[in-house]
């Protein structure tokens, strides 16, 4: 059974290593040999049991799980379930270790496996090569120190990996959306601003595409206090890592990712935003698509997973049926089984709901939607009802609910509702929520499930978002047709 | 009770180094705090159970006995019965590790035990720092080329 023990010393950190290796689907980052890795299912890469599925530059695909990964020793160990290559039971623990006299870091790869007979020798010199020895050389040339003499490594790396500056040490100049004051959709202006090196916690992103949502029409419009003009709206964007500010673990310049936080600032070609906000977006989901889904997508999956738990048989309603966030609300909810009762504008509106999973579109122009939602479920009402719209709707809402049936009022695009008197409630024994995305995706740990969970509906097609593109300076106009509501689907700003 | 963890990389292989200070009475040949060190009883130096009894070169004496020897692991574990130090329940663990990316030798010194309250930042110093990474600073001085 051949035994294989390879180790090197990583001229950074052992904190700045292990945040990169702990990541098990974050190799076809730094090692050459992986083309393109995804975690299989809705599991996250620090999840153990996950199962990560890569392609090799080479050509073969393999399968590897999971089995073991301790923060406290820095160490992980993983086993390969289905490969191209005869590695049989192949077993292998990474370790790492601190080098407490220099800010090094030790790190041991080692395996057993079994080879049909014969093969050993060649197996163990593909495993000692192509894998160990060439991740050691790769990871070591990415995080080098610009200006220190190579660690002891006598031969180049196999594949020539840029050394990357970790800041660039200077502001950017660039341009944003800004307002100087509250207002309707002509107070966006197009301004030139300058980034300032990330702080600590910080990293400082090339923006690619921007997500526009209703928040942002909110923030404008002076409905949050709290973030005062002068400012730039927008809470969501996907972009390239530019550069990182102390104490940033896990991240590389050159890392595609996206975020969704406050305060907001995302309407602009270069930011600096916290760390932890951070999602990596899978190579397999363009930038556009990611910026049109991470927040709405994460929107849905809170809500018909966490703030509410959605089943097989359920009947639901949601208001907005083809607007960006409703629409993938329908389409994830009919992939969990749901009847899918939704509001609608316009007969066009109706057509689109149908064609992205509302089996019953009901025009609010011209239909009471709680009669056709108690015609639609023989009398008794829907389990939950999805309402983003507030003030205009929010009491037929309630109309529309079963006995013990959950209101959800998870945005307010007619305005804040009337006070509600909580004593109705008691007639149908009803639950009333009124969550914020935000303290759904507030832990790290849940704000990667989450986004992983997205990525992995759009990965299998169940969430199918319909972007439409503008210019990032363009805001004002994407902004004047998301209120005068024509439109369907998702509106990214592209930075250019 | 009291961790101290000293680590550092050696530029000469592994079992270079274990040969240097596999023995267990060797240690006035690389640690530069002792003077002189004898094994009691003459028994040899690599039976487990033995007791080197040694002088530091700033007179303090000190007893310790072979725990553990492994040429496989290249450790050694060993406890103090006797010292100047003011520490008990002291057992440490001495052990190499190849790099094999480059012919060096990664070494790990680690240390427990217990003390009076108040002084462990102190003999976690004088141990961490005075002992052990003196020691290691004296293995590349000897054995090895920078670093």
């Amino acid at each position: 059974m051949p035994k294989v023990f390879r180790s090197t010393i990583i001229d950074a950190p052992v904190e700045t290593v292990w945040g990169i290796l702990r990541d098990f689907n974050g190799h076809d980052r730094w090692h050459p040999a992986v083309e393109e890795s995804h975690i299989e299912g809705v599991r996250a890469g620090d999840q153990v049991g996950a199962v990560r599925n890569f392609k090799l530059a080479s050509g073969g695909q393999l399968r590897e799980q999971l089995l073991k990964l301790s923060d406290r020793d820095r160490s992980l160990t993983y086993c390969i379930l289905d490969a191209p290559i005869p590695l049989i039971g192949y077993v292998a623990t990474i370790s790492l270790k601190r080098v407490t006299d220099s800010e090094r870091t030790f790190w041991e790869w080692r395996s057993t496996f079994d080879a049909p007979p014969g093969l050993e020798a060649a197996l163990e010199r593909l495993v000692v090569e192509d894998v160990y020895e060439a991740g050691f050389a790769a990871l070591s040339h990415l995080l080098s120190k610009p200006g220190q003499t190579a660690s002891a490594v006598n031969e180049a790396p196999r594949v020539t990996v840029r050394p990357i500056a970790r800041t660039v040490a200077r502001p950017i100049r660039c341009h944003a959306v800004m307002i100087d004051s509250y207002g309707s959709h002509d107070v966006l202006r197009w301004r030139e601003v300058e980034v300032p090196s990330p702080t600590a916690g910080e990293v400082r992103l090339r923006q690619a595409a921007v997500g526009v949502n209703f928040i942002d029409i909110n923030v404008r419009a002076g409905r949050y206090p709290q973030f005062a003009p002068p400012l730039t709206p927008g809470v969501e964007a996907v972009g390239e890592v530019l550069d990182v500010g102390e104490e940033v673990l896990g991240i590389l310049p050159g890392d595609r990712v996206g975020y969704v936080c406050l305060p907001p600032g995302a309407y602009a070609q270069y930011r600096n935003v916290s760390a932890d906000r951070l999602v990596k977006i899978p190579q397999d989901i363009s930038d556009q698509t990611a910026a049109a889904v991470l927040l709405k997508g994460m929107t849905a999956e809170y809500l018909l997973r966490r703030a509410h738990r959605v089943r097989r048989g359920d009947a639901l309603l949601v208001h907005s049926a083809a607007g960006a966030t409703g629409m993938l609300v329908c389409q994830w909810a009919k992939h969990l089984g749901a009847t899918v009762i939704g509001t609608v504008g316009s007969e066009e509106k109706a057509r689109v709901a149908r064609d992205n999973g509302c089996d019953h579109p009901v025009l609010y122009t011209r239909e009471d939607f709680a009669a056709r939602v108690k015609e639609v479920t023989g009398g008794k009402g829907v389990s939950v009802v999805y309402d983003g719209v507030g003030r205009d709707t929010l009491l037929r809402s309630f109309e529309a609910l079963s006995m013990r049936g959950h209101l959800v009022s998870f945005g307010q695009s007619s305005g804040a509702p009337e006070p509600l008197d909580i004593g109705m409630l008691t007639a149908k024994s009803a639950k009333i929520s009124r969550p914020a995305v935000f303290h759904y995706i507030a832990d790290p740990a849940e704000l990667r499930a989450s986004a992983a969970a997205v990525f992995e509906q759009v990965r299998r097609g169940v969430l199918r978002p319909t972007v439409r593109l503008r210019a990032l300076s363009d805001a004002a106009e994407a902004h004047r047709e998301l209120e005068s509501r024509s439109t369907t689907g998702a509106t990214v700003l592209m930075c250019g | 009770m009291v961790k101290v963890y000293t680590s550092s990389v050696i530029d000469a292989p592994a079992d270079r180094v274990w040969g240097h200070i596999r023995d267990f009475n060797g240690l006035p040949n690389w640690v530069p705090a002792v003077a002189d060190s004898r094994i009691e009883g003459g028994v040899p130096a690599d039976k487990v159970g033995c007791i080197r009894n040694f002088n530091l070169k700033d007179g303090g004496n000190l007893r310790e006995q072979l725990l553990a020897l492994s040429d496989y692991d290249y450790s050694v574990t060993y406890n103090i019965l006797v010292s100047p130090m003011g520490v008990q329940n002291y057992v440490a663990t001495l052990k190499l590790t190849p790099v094999t990316d480059g012919e060096r030798t990664f070494a790990e010194w680690t240390a427990e035990f217990d003390c009076e309250q108040g002084r462990e930042q102190e003999l976690a110093d004088d141990i961490g720092n005075g002992v052990f990474q003196a020691a290691f600073d004296n293995l590349k001085r000897q054995l090895g080329s920078q670093q």
